[in-house]
């Protein structure tokens, strides 16, 4: 594997050794000195033609841990604004000697194009593109199931292990969420069961042969007892011609997380979000806030997910063929 | 893949199977004898067990560091084996991350009262080019403070390319660069022995 541009992309095994990885990374990240001199001299380029804060951060941090240099590239401001293409952009980090492209961009496929065009000879990242994907989001959603479904749950160390078995909902904005599209690919390639909730005008045209359920009744889908919840952000700033609910009060009625489907959970299922929140419509403050939740966990695994990912792309002299000499 | 790296694992390195050219250098008997020997050196230099921390280096040195840990309880009262031993894992840390496979990163721990202002014993099965101590010289560098850092191998094979000795050495083992030198160890091969391989004539084969 030389690029990470879809979760669709990971086998089984690919995905568990980045988990695996991700969580020697995370052991390493609890001592004081967190920096570690893996990728010394290396460059890693954000570009990001999509705003971002977490992403952003999170990689450039994942990158700085492994003493990579970053160079931070955002179109706004930048020459991508004054009318430079994709093309011409790869091609002057390229002269730059970029190592790694870590690129979001708003349009879904762009990063498949910057891998396969050969602009650029770095291994390429998506960091989301569109409403396609965003690999290692998903990844560090299967991070933190598994670290407190497989591992803490079992109170086993969860390395080797996959998701097999666990039942983990997908709540919300499914039609422009990218994190979803990877999150149904990656958790059902690891073994678990996905079922996605949704108003039917946020569940895409064409969702039928993913490998997920579909259900429009959150209230139905919590009586199964699910061990993993996720909610998904309102992407307002897709939603410019509306249309798609009659009202934020009823969206949250029929599909926000609040105390009283809070309280319907089993003990041990826990919520996800993949923040941004919007406190109060997809997500209640007493959920975002209760012990269940994850989500600022999800954050700190985020940085380990995405050194690992660096790790992986960026060291070897064949890239993730296994041991065998 | 996969595997913790503290459990068994088969090393690329040091297959299970020896091809029928090997000579035995260390028999198990042998290896024990010599780790013996090694404890009671490090408690004679360190006049007794006080601060004297045993770190394995990841893999082959990690059963090596458990063992020795229980030969100094043997001998010194008071020491607990498991309260002693830590392992080590330098795979951030090594210049050869693009020359070999992607490697998998094993799980460092360290012994409970951390290694600050300790006399720190790495453990390793063969010295041969000094790279893997470097990188575990760095490592530690990052982990605390020792008081001081001892080496002690079980197999010195020569050939160092960096200016690094070991303190305690189980034995001394003049080899030709492409001679393999394999450390079986009874927890991860099933039983205790040190082979050597002739050259095959593919020519020189990095091993440490």
């Amino acid at each position: 594997m030389k690029h990470l541009l879809s979760a669709s992309d990971l086998s089984r095994d690919e995905a568990v050794l980045i988990l695996d990885t991700a969580a020697a990374m995370a052991a390493t990240q609890e001592r004081a000195i967190k920096k570690l001199p893996t990728l010394r001299g290396r460059t890693v380029v954000n570009l990001f033609f999509e705003d971002s804060t977490r992403t952003r951060i999170s990689f450039e941090t994942a990158a700085k841990r492994l003493s990579a240099d970053v160079i931070n590239f955002s179109a706004r401001g930048s020459s991508v604004s004054k009318g430079e293409s994709l093309k011409d952009t790869a091609l002057t980090l390229q002269a730059m000697g970029a190592d790694a492209v870590v690129i979001r961009h708003q349009a879904s496929g762009a990063p498949h194009v910057l891998a396969q065009s050969g602009w650029t000879r770095g291994a390429v990242l998506n960091a989301g593109d569109g409403t396609h994907q965003h690999p290692t989001q998903a990844l560090l959603d299967a991070y933190t199931l598994r670290h407190h479904l497989v591992g803490l749950r079992a109170a086993t160390d969860p390395v080797g292990r996959d998701l097999a078995g666990l039942d983990v909902v997908i709540v919300g904005d499914i039609l422009h969420s990218r994190v979803a599209r990877s999150n149904v690919e990656l958790l059902h390639t690891l073994g678990a069961t996905v079922t996605l909730v949704a108003p039917p005008t946020l569940v895409p045209v064409g969702v039928e042969p993913w490998p997920c359920a579909v259900s429009y009744d959150f209230d139905e889908v919590l009586d199964a007892g699910p061990d993993a919840v996720m909610m998904l952000r309102i992407q307002r700033e897709r939603m410019v011609d509306g249309g798609f609910f009659p009202s934020p009060w009823e969206y949250t009625r029929n599909y926000g997380l609040d105390a009283r489907r809070l309280a319907r959970l089993p003990d041990h299922t826990i919520v996800l979000h993949p923040g941004p929140m919007n406190r109060g419509l997809e997500i209640s403050a007493d959920a975002a806030d209760s012990p269940r939740a994850v989500i600022v966990e999800q954050v700190a695994n985020g940085v380990a997910v995405r050194m690992a990912a660096l790790y992986l792309l960026l060291t070897g002299a064949d890239h993730m063929q296994g041991e065998t000499e | 893949m996969s595997a913790p790296t503290d459990s068994p694992r088969p090393s690329p390195e040091q297959p299970d199977e020896p091809p029928g050219d090997a000579r035995t250098i260390l028999t198990g008997e042998d290896m024990s004898r010599a780790l013996v020997r090694i404890g009671h050196e490090i408690l004679e230099r360190n006049k007794g067990a006080d601060d004297v921390v045993v770190l394995g280096i990841l893999t082959r040195g990690a059963p090596l560091a458990r063992r020795l840990a229980h030969v100094l309880a043997d001998v010194e009262e008071g020491v607990d084996a498991t309260a002693v031993v830590g392992l080590l894992d330098v795979t951030m840390h090594r210049d050869d991350l693009d020359d070999q496979p992607t490697r998998t990163i094993g799980t460092t721990s360290l012994p409970r009262g951390g290694i600050d202002a300790k006399t720190v014993v790495l453990v390793d099965d063969v010295l041969y080019s000094g790279r893997t101590i470097r990188a575990a010289l760095d490592a530690l560098n990052d982990l605390g403070r020792p008081r001081a850092v001892q080496l002690a191998v079980l197999v010195d094979r020569g050939h160092r390319e960096l200016p690094i000795r070991a303190d305690y050495v189980g034995k001394n083992l003049p080899t030709a660069a492409d001679e393999r030198v394999r450390v079986l160890l009874a927890e991860t091969d099933g039983r205790d022995a040190v082979l050597i391989d002739s050259g095959t004539g593919t020519g020189p084969r990095r091993q440490r």
